[in-house]
C-alpha cells in the first residue's frame, strides 16, 4: 500500500523495476535446471537418449511434460490479459486449447508410440518413399517450429524486459543460451525434467493465485463474476465484440483442434514412453492438468479484472499481458510478483526448448540420417548432427527473435497451429488410416498445407491489415484453417488416387499389424 | 492369413469405431459451444445464478467433457482393449 503514496495508480507497481525476488527464484530455476542438464548429458549416448530420453519416462511424467510443453506464456498470460480485459470472450480460447487433446488420445497416440521412432515423419514415411515424404513432412515441422519460436522468443524478451528492466537483446540471448545448454547436452531428457518442473511450478503458481482471489470472494467463482458484472456490466459475463464474426471463431477452434494433434514438438513426446499404453495414459494426465489450468485461467481473468482494473493492466501493456502478473502482486506484493515473474520466464524457457529438439530432429533424422545420408549414418555421427542442428536452430531462433523485435507477432501462434492442423495433420491421418495413401498424395497434402496457410495468413485481416495497415484484406478469415484443413485432406486424397501406389497399398497390412501391435524391435 | 490375424484386424476396427465415435462427440460438443456464441449470443447472456452465466457454464462444461470423453476411452482401452489384446498376442 506504500506503494500507492509514491505514485498514481497506473504506475503503482514494482513492474520494469528490477526485481531482487524474481531474480533470486529465477536463478534458483536456471541453477536447478542446468544441474539436470549436466545429469541428463552424462546419460545422454544415443540418439534414442537424445530424441526418446530412452524411451523410459513414466506415463505420469510425460502427462507432466506434455503439459509443460503445451502450456506455452501465451496461455498463461495471454489467455489471463484476454479475460481480464474482454471477459467471457477470454474463455473461449481457455476451452480451444484443450479440445485437441482427447483427439490426440483417441485418434494419435497410440498409432504413433507404435509406428514412429523420433518423429511424425516416421509414421508418414513408415510405407512411403522415404525422401519426399521426410523433406515434405520436414518443411511443414520447420514452418510450425519457426512461427511458434518466433511468438514465444519476442514474447520472452518483451516480458524479461518489462519484468526485470533488462535489455530486450540481453534477454533473448539469456533464453538462447539456457535453451541451447538444455537441448545441446541433456536432450530430451534434459527438456523432459526442465518441462516437468516448469509444469509443477506453474500449476502450482496459478492455484496459489486462484485461491487468493477466490478466498475474496467466499471461494465463490459466482460471487467473483458477479462483482465483475456489478463493475463493468453485464457484457463480460456474455460473448463480445471479439467474436463478431462467427465464421473467425469457427475456423480458429478447428486450427486449436486439430493443430494440436499436429505440433512437432508434442507428437515427439509420445516416444519417451516405454509403450502405447503408456502413451495412452499420459494423455490422460496431460488432459487432467491442462483442463485444471485453463479452469483456473477463468479465476485468474475475472480476478484480474475486479481487483486490478482493465485500465491499469492495459496502461502497464496494452496486449493486457502483464494481468497475471499485476494481479499477484496485488494478492501477494512485490515477492509474488517475483515468484510469478519468475514461473512465467521458466515457461518461456521450457517451451523453447521442447520446440528446438523437435525442429533439431526433423533437419538432422529427417533431413540429415533419412534423405541425405539415406539411412546409413553411424550413430555417433546422427548424434553430432543433431547436436549441430540443435546449436545453428539456437541461433536462428536468437536472430529471428531481435529481428522481429516490437513487432506483432501474437498472430504467430495461431499460425503455427493453422501448419499443423493443415500440413502435418491430414498426412498422418491419411497415411495411417487411409490403405491407398500414396507417396505423391502424402507429399501434395504436406506441401498444400504449408504454402496454402503461408499464402493466406499473408493475405489475411490480420497481416493486411493489423500490420500492413491496410484497408481491406483480399482473404476475409483470419485464421485460415477452415480452408487450408479440407484443402489439405482433399489434396492428399486427390493426387493419392490420381497417382497411385500399389506397393504402398499392399504394405498397408504391415503398418495395420503394426499400428495394434507395436514394433517388435526397438 | 490366419485367424489371430483376423482377430486383430477386428479388434483394430473395433479401436477405431471407438476413437471415431468420441471424436465425434468431442467435435459436437466443442463446435456445438462455438456455433452458440457465433449464432445466439443472448442465450449464453442468460444469468442462472447472480453471476453465473449460460456461457461460463457451458465453457466449463466444455473442458468437464474433454476430461469425461478422455476418461471413457482411457476406461474402455485398459478394461476391454488391452486384455484382448494381450490374449491375441500370445
Amino acid at each position: 500500500m506504500l506503494l500507492l503514496l509514491q505514485a498514481p495508480a497506473a504506475a503503482a507497481t514494482q513492474i520494469g523495476e528490477p526485481n531482487r525476488v524474481a531474480m533470486v527464484f529465477f536463478f534458483i530455476f536456471i541453477a536447478s535446471t542446468l544441474g539436470i542438464t549436466w545429469w541428463a548429458a552424462r546419460r545422454t549416448r544415443t540418439t534414442e537418449h537424445f530424441y526418446a530420453a530412452g524411451r523410459v519416462i513414466g506415463p505420469r511424467q510425460n502427462g507432466f511434460a506434455l503439459a509443460g510443453d503445451y502450456m506455452s506464456a501465451a496461455s498463461f498470460l495471454g489467455i489471463a490479459g484476454l479475460v481480464s480485459t474482454s471477459g467471457f470472450d477470454g474463455l473461449i480460447y481457455s476451452t480451444g486449447w484443450l479440445v485437441g487433446w482427447p483427439v490426440v488420445l483417441f485418434l494419435i497416440a497410440e498409432p504413433l508410440r507404435n509406428l514412429g521412432r523420433y518423429t511424425f515423419a516416421d509414421v508418414v514415411a513408415t510405407r512411403l518413399q522415404q525422401a519426399p515424404v521426410r523433406l515434405a513432412a520436414a518443411l511443414g515441422t520447420l514452418a510450425t517450429v519457426t512461427f511458434y519460436l518466433i511468438a514465444q522468443m519476442v514474447g520472452a524478451g518483451g516480458l524479461i524486459r518489462l519484468m526485470f528492466g533488462i535489455r530486450y537483446e540481453i534477454a533473448i540471448a539469456i533464453v538462447g543460451v539456457a535453451m541451447i545448454a538444455y537441448v545441446l547436452f541433456g536432450g530430451m531428457i534434459a527438456t523432459t525434467w526442465v518441462q516437468i518442473v516448469k509444469a509443477v511450478l506453474l500449476l502450482g503458481g496459478a492455484a496459489i493465485l486462484a485461491v487468493l482471489v477466490l478466498a475474496q470472494f467466499g471461494m465463490n467463482p459466482a460471487r467473483l463474476f458477479a462483482a465483475a458484472a456489478a463493475k463493468f456490466g453485464d457484457g463480460v459475463l456474455a460473448p463480445g465484440k471479439l467474436v463478431s464474426k462467427p465464421l473467425d471463431t469457427i475456423s480458429l477452434g478447428l486450427a486449436l483442434m486439430f493443430g494440436t494433434a499436429g505440433l512437432p514438438h508434442i507428437l515427439m513426446r509420445f516416444y519417451t514412453v516405454p509403450d502405447a499404453v503408456a502413451a495412452r495414459r499420459s494423455v490422460f494426465w496431460a488432459t487432467g492438468l491442462i483442463g485444471a489450468f485453463y479452469l483456473m485461467t477463468f479465476v485468474l481473468g475475472f480476478g484480474a479484472m475486479v481487483l486490478v482494473g482493465p485500465d491499469v493492466i492495459k496502461s502497464v501493456e496494452p496486449g493486457g499481458n502483464m494481468a497475471a502478473p499485476l494481479l499477484a502482486e496485488h494478492l501477494g506484493g512485490t515477492p509474488f510478483l517475483g515468484f510469478i515473474a519468475a514461473v512465467a520466464f521458466a515457461t518461456i524457457l521450457a517451451v523453447v526448448a521442447g520446440l528446438t529438439l523437435s525442429g533439431a530432429a526433423a533437419l538432422s533424422h529427417d533431413l540429415w540420417v533419412s534423405v541425405v545420408r539415406k539411412g546409413h549414418a553411424s550413430p555417433e555421427e546422427q548424434l553430432k548432427v543433431a547436436r549441430i542442428a540443435t546449436v545453428l536452430l539456437g541461433i536462428v531462433a536468437v536472430l529471428l527473435g531481435i529481428s522481429f523485435q516490437g513487432q506483432n507477432v501474437a498472430f504467430m501462434v495461431g499460425l503455427a497451429f493453422a501448419i499443423a492442423a493443415s500440413a502435418n495433420f491430414p498426412a498422418l491421418v491419411l497415411s495411417m488410416f487411409w490403405r491407398r495413401c500414396s507417396t505423391a498424395g502424402a507429399v501434395a497434402s504436406m506441401l498444400t498445407g504449408t504454402v496454402s496457410t503461408l499464402l493466406l495468413i499473408y493475405l489475411s485481416p490480420t497481416v493486411q491489415v493489423d500490420i500492413l495497415k491496410h484497408s481491406a484484406a483480399w482473404f476475409p478469415l483470419k485464421n485460415p484453417a477452415l480452408v487450408t484443413i479440407p484443402l489439405s485432406f482433399a489434396v492428399g486424397v486427390f493426387v493419392s488416387l490420381a497417382f497411385p501406389e500399389p506397393q504402398a497399398a499392399k504394405d498397408y497390412a504391415y503398418v495395420e499389424r503394426r499400428m495394434v501391435l507395436g514394433a517388435v524391435e526397438e | 492369413m490366419t485367424t489371430t490375424d483376423l482377430h486383430l484386424r477386428a479388434l483394430a476396427a473395433t479401436r477405431w469405431r471407438v476413437a471415431l465415435a468420441l471424436t465425434a462427440v468431442m467435435v459436437i460438443v466443442y463446435f456445438g459451444f462455438v456455433a452458440l456464441i457465433a449464432f445466439d449470443k443472448p442465450l449464453l447472456a442468460l444469468h442462472l445464478t447472480p453471476g453465473l452465466t449460460l456461457g461460463i457454464l457451458l465453457g466449463v462444461l466444455v473442458i468437464v467433457a474433454s476430461w469425461l470423453l478422455t476418461w471413457v476411452y482411457v476406461r474402455w482401452a485398459n478394461t476391454r482393449y488391452d486384455p484382448e489384446l494381450h490374449r491375441l498376442r500370445k
